[in-house]
């Protein structure tokens, strides 16, 4: 394999919180293209890993690499700026702004003007055609109107995946996009991120197996803050230390 | 995350009577402007000029807890050193009183350049704590400065004559001046609360998280609403020194910063017309409680307690609400 191939790399990374070690000197890399699945049991570090790919906690020891750069150092804003963009477990949208807002909030950022105090915010109505597409793409037409606080819960996480892919990120972070969702959403969400996945990669956090199963080319198991298992979904499945850490639950 | 006293967004059909809202705030823009060109006939206009001063001074703070969830509580800062700068610049430079004011703000902006820089990054109490402990520094600096004249203040500010032309002697004269100030300035702020970059400043005061992770450098935008907001209330300051002829310690020390916070928030936090209105209640009652001496400090109290328990909207905001449309 090249190493043009990997977008996203992780070396000896490690986040030590006072007498714990959250994450335990992690080397991960993530193909470019590919949806890269990151499972594991309750407190395996998973959420505390994406903290640090995102920048939004700082390791203690290691380094990261996107697209060839090391953005260890680097501001949370400025990994986004890069086409690295995260998604939140708890939905993160801005609750009091209409749905048609919140996308043009994110395409407002990468087409300029956003330092613009003295323009009427009609200005904004310039990024409607393409806020409206964007939209169309995660079925949220007829809600355009509404605030973001009214939608139901999967509505919300389709107007986030809208408004994160209103940036056009070469890669995404996606924190348990299913989580707490019911049947016909998980569904919904799956095949949307089965969409967007075509020209970009993808690396999420799950806990939904067949969800798992269904969308990643590759996967890697944590436990206690450390690599487990990696490989693809068959390979991870029939390994038997991740049936001990998942003590057979989760399996068919 | 930020400090939050109301929320004047959490209104679910905001969207659908836009027009309403449009029209809504025209119309409570035609009646304060009348207002405003129809009562110096009925009472003092000295009183009207320092009331449009203080509103002005209001709406600048409002900017920033109403709209971004910034609660500063040394404004005063800005307010005062306005005052003092554009009172020297009239009274010892000799001035004409356009280029005392535009000094005085000026002044304002280099403070809040300063302070912001400082106190921008912190969040919620240790924010406020940061802008009160600035303006405190500089009102002991404002104490001890020779050009200041410490517990004197700078009195007997000349008017002068604007653009060296019009006698601002002439009391009809400052009050249209005054007007004009504040309305500029109220529309200036009601045009950045509704500009590409309110939009950004409302997404931020709602989710910051997540507007960083749209990347987005939050402290910047933060720091220019800061910086408008300082500007504005030393125009409102730098104004007042002219209006009044004088600077003093008040203008410049803490219950001052704490003023602003009661007429804002009897008002209507995040309203656009809530500190106008809050400013000349407070100034009103003030007025005509004069003669009660330091009771009307305790009126004030239970005012500002029952605005905080009862109305928490503000009077204003309280309308707004009621009437389902946005002021």
């Amino acid at each position: 394999m090249m190493s043009d191939d990997i977008i996203l790399s992780t070396e000896n990374l490690t986040k030590e919180f006072a007498g714990f070690t959250a994450v335990n000197g992690i080397d991960l890399k993530v193909r470019r293209g590919t949806i890269h699945a990151l499972i594991g049991p309750n407190g395996a570090g998973k959420t505390t890993f994406f903290n640090l790919l995102s920048k939004f906690l700082s390791p203690t020891r290691g380094r990261i690499m996107f697209k060839g750069r090391d953005i260890t150092a680097m501001a949370p804003a400025d990994v986004a700026r890069r086409g690295l963009v995260r998604s939140f477990q708890i939905s993160a949208v801005f609750p009091h702004m209409s749905v048609l807002e919140n996308v043009r909030i994110a395409l407002q950022r990468s087409r300029g003007s956003s330092f613009d105090f003295w323009r009427s915010a009609s200005a904004l109505n310039r990024f409607n055609a393409r806020a409206m597409q964007l939209i169309d793409d995660v079925g949220l037409t007829s809600f355009a109107d509404c605030a973001a606080v009214e939608l139901p819960y999967g509505r919300k996480r389709a107007l986030e995946i809208a408004t994160t892919l209103a940036l056009e990120p070469e890669m995404l972070l996606l924190d348990e996009p299913t989580a707490g969702m019911g049947h016909e959403d998980i569904e919904r969400i799956a095949q949307l991120i089965k969409r967007v996945a075509v020209e970009r990669t993808v690396l999420m956090v799950e806990h939904n197996l067949s969800v798992v199963a269904d969308l990643s080319d590759h996967i890697t198991v944590l436990t206690r803050g450390q690599v487990l298992a990696e490989g693809d979904y068959a390979a991870v499945s029939n390994n038997a230390d991740v049936r001990e850490a998942y003590m057979g639950v989760g399996h068919d | 995350m930020e400090q939050r006293l109301s929320d004047p967004a959490a209104d679910p059909h905001a969207l659908q009577r836009s027009t309403l809202r449009g029209n809504a705030e025209s119309i409570g823009f035609a009646i304060m402007v009348a207002a405003l060109v129809v009562t110096p006939f009925f009472t003092y206009p000295l009183f009207l000029m320092q009331a449009m001063c203080f509103a002005l001074f209001a709406c600048a703070f409002n900017l920033l807890i109403g709209y971004v969830g910034l609660l500063s509580f040394g404004h005063a800062l800005y307010f005062g050193w306005a005052s003092y700068l554009s009172a020297y610049a009239a009274k010892a430079w000799g001035f004409t009183p356009e280029l005392a004011i535009l000094t005085g703000t000026a002044t304002a902006a280099l403070c809040g350049l300063v302070a912001g820089l400082l106190a921008i990054r912190r969040q919620g109490i240790y924010f406020a704590m940061i802008t009160l402990a600035l303006a405190q520094m500089m009102y002991f600096f404002a104490l001890q400065a020779k050009f200041t004249g410490g517990e004197d203040g700078i009195q007997a500010v000349p008017r002068g004559h604007l653009f060296g032309v019009i006698d601002l002697r002439n009391e009809a004269a400052m009050y249209v001046v005054v007007l004009v100030i504040f309305l500029a300035g109220f529309l200036f702020i009601h045009r950045v609360v509704n500009s590409p970059f309110g939009e950004v400043l409302k997404a931020i005061r709602e989710n910051e998280t997540r507007a960083i992770s749209l990347g987005y450098r939050t402290d910047r935008y933060k720091l220019i609403a800061f910086v408008l907001s300082a500007t504005l209330a030393g125009v409102a300051g730098a104004t007042k020194a002219i209006v009044l002829q004088l600077a003093s310690l008040t203008d410049v020390n803490w219950p001052m910063s704490g003023e602003v916070v009661l007429m804002t928030l009897v008002g209507g936090l995040g309203t656009i017309f809530g500190p106008v209105v809050g400013s000349f209640v407070i100034l009103v009652m003030q007025f005509k409680l004069a003669a009660m001496g330091e009771w009307v400090l305790v009126i004030q109290g239970v005012i500002f307690v029952a605005c905080v328990l009862l109305f928490r909207r503000g009077v204003i905001g309280e309308i707004a609400n009621w009437l389902r449309i946005r002021l």
